[in-house]
């Protein structure tokens, strides 16, 4: 691991002064930088670890609004915390089946939404060619070991994959993120915060530099009791999805009134599918309505040499993730 | 830089290089070797410390963020001639190790995966146990094991 300057901050106005600085890293639970500072794929200049700042931005609240989640609660917390598991299933249901619960217990939820791809190449400094690495050298994974890699909002640069199961939630219920700059305070729908990778995959997020993420915002639905997450991966416990789907539902007398849909594992960044949802909406639900939404999902799917399964485990992941949400009692 | 770390309620001062992980202190300068680097990535779980009582990795931890919290390894649960703690006989009673060398992280993950109240059937403890692997595929013995720990540490 190369050197780098560490700061230990206390509150956020000293955050930000030293996360503006160029190379600065906002440092929480660390197992993200960690990880890909030991591989030397990430090489910060400074780490400000905020890890302090949990006291004013780690709280979690519910009220007639929604959920309001400080970005440095825990995963751990956020996933055992009563409310979230009796009104936002889906939410604590994608936390407990993140990592392993030692993990849990160190990350933040702003860490686990900015966390990165788990492309083999990306990882691997030994391969030359990463586009998300380092700009213009190609992409090693087209045409290599792509099995995991994304099949939705990929581009000719990058098929990199969004491999994280708590943001997928979030983005499906239409969550609000607020940010604090040097500048002042400003909130974006988490949809907005990753960015597909077009010709500029190393640029991730729509962050500006030293922006800090203060809280998420889930808004209040009549939906959210009839939600779940479905991940489906290579072994049962402690691995990466392979294909997820994060949904909710608002069944009356048989018709959706409202749906929200998330994908994971198969998406370049935190996947929302507005086609899957609209083609449920006002409909009557059984199995054929389900399979038409998880056709939509997947109509636009790219694949590559291994990715060829994808759409297809996407599209029965997320066809068995409405019907368990339909059959659910609320 | 100067750190101060409370280890198994001791206090530990030393001078590090900024990039030493609390495992490689424990490792490498106090000689508390019962903490393993199986992967140091955080993928085995076999450096699982507690800090404040919740389970984390040494690997993914910077000795400098772990300053001001009570850390606690396999060495502290137990003192000389002191009897074992519950999940330690729970181990030694089952067999539930081969080689060994995951057994440390084990039987701190399991501590806590029992205090978080994640242990209540066999299934949960095999969700809550996946953060540590067994290349020995010691798997049912542990679970075994802290099930029996788990009524001796007083919970159900
Ligand atoms: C072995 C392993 C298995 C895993 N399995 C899964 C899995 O199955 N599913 C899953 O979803 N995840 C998985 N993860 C990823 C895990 O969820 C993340 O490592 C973790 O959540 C990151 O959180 P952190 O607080 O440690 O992040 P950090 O490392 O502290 O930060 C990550 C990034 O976010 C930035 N950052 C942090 N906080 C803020 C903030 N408030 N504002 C602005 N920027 C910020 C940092 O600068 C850094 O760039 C796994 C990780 C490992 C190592
Ligand atoms: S898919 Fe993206 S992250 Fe993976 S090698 Fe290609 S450019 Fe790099
Ligand atoms: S050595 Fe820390 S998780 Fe493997
Ligand atoms: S006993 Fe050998 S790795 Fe677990």
């Amino acid at each position: 691991m190369r050197t780098f300057g560490y700061d230990h901050v206390h509150g956020v106005p000293d955050a930000l002064r030293a996360g503006t600085d160029p190379g600065a890293h906002y440092f929480a639970g660390g197992t993200v930088l960690l990880d890909l500072m030991k591989l030397d794929v990430m090489q910060p200049g400074a780490l400000v670890n905020i890890g302090d700042l949990r006291g004013q931005l780690g709280a979690v609240a519910l009220d007639g609004d929604g959920l309001h989640l400080g970005a440095l609660a825990r995963m751990a917390e956020v996933a055992d915390h009563p409310a979230v598991a009796q009104h936002y299933p889906v939410l604590a249901q994608a936390l407990h089946s993140a990592a392993s619960p030692q993990l849990r217990n160190m990350a933040s939820l702003a860490g686990t939404v900015l966390q990165r791809t788990r492309c083999s190449y990306f990882r691997d400094t030994s391969w030359d060619a990463c586009n998300k690495r380092s700009p213009g050298s190609g992409c090693a994974a087209i045409g290599g070991v792509n099995r995991h890699l994304a099949v939705l909002g990929v581009s000719d640069h990058c098929i990199a994959h969004y491999p994280g199961d708590f943001a997928t939630a979030l983005v499906a219920l239409g969550t609000t993120v607020d940010l604090q700059g040097e500048d002042g305070t400003r909130s974006l729908p988490l949809e907005e915060l990753h960015r597909l990778p077009g010709d500029t995959p190393h640029v991730e997020t729509t962050l500006r530099p030293g922006e800090l993420i203060t809280a998420f915002h889930v808004p209040a639905a009549p939906w959210m009791r009839r939600s779940l997450y479905l991940k489906v991966r290579d072994r049962e416990s402690y691995a990466f999805a392979l294909a997820s789907a994060a949904v909710a539902l608002d069944l009356q007398a048989g018709t959706v009134r409202g749906a929200r849909i998330g994908l994971g594992g198969v998406a370049a960044k935190p996947w929302r599918s507005h086609a899957a949802e609209a083609a449920l909406v006002g409909r009557r639900f059984d199995e054929a309505a389900a399979e038409a939404a998880a056709a939509e999902a997947f109509r636009n799917a790219v694949v590559h040499e291994e990715t060829g399964f994808k759409p297809e485990l996407g599209r029965r992941t997320l066809v068995r993730a409405l019907l368990d949400a339909a059959a659910l009692e609320v | 830089m100067d750190i101060v770390l409370t280890i198994n309620g001791r206090e530990h001062r030393l001078g590090v290089d900024v990039r030493t992980t609390l495992l490689d202190v424990l490792r490498e300068r106090l000689g508390l070797t019962g903490s393993k680097k199986g992967c140091d990535q955080g993928q085995c779980g076999a450096c699982t410390v507690l800090m404040d009582g919740q389970r984390v990795l040494g690997c993914f931890t910077l000795a400098a963020a772990a300053q001001g919290a009570a850390i606690t390894t396999i060495e502290g649960l137990a003192g000389d001639g002191a009897p074992l703690h519950p999940m330690q006989q729970a181990f030694l009673d089952h067999d539930a190790y081969q080689c060994g060398y995951c057994t440390p992280g084990q039987i701190m993950s399991a501590i806590a995966c029992v205090t978080e109240g994640h242990a209540r059937t066999e299934d949960e403890i095999r969700e809550f146990m996946s953060g540590n692997l067994c290349r020995c595929a010691a798997y049912p013995k542990i679970v075994a094991a802290v099930a029996q720990a788990k009524l001796a540490m007083g919970h159900a």
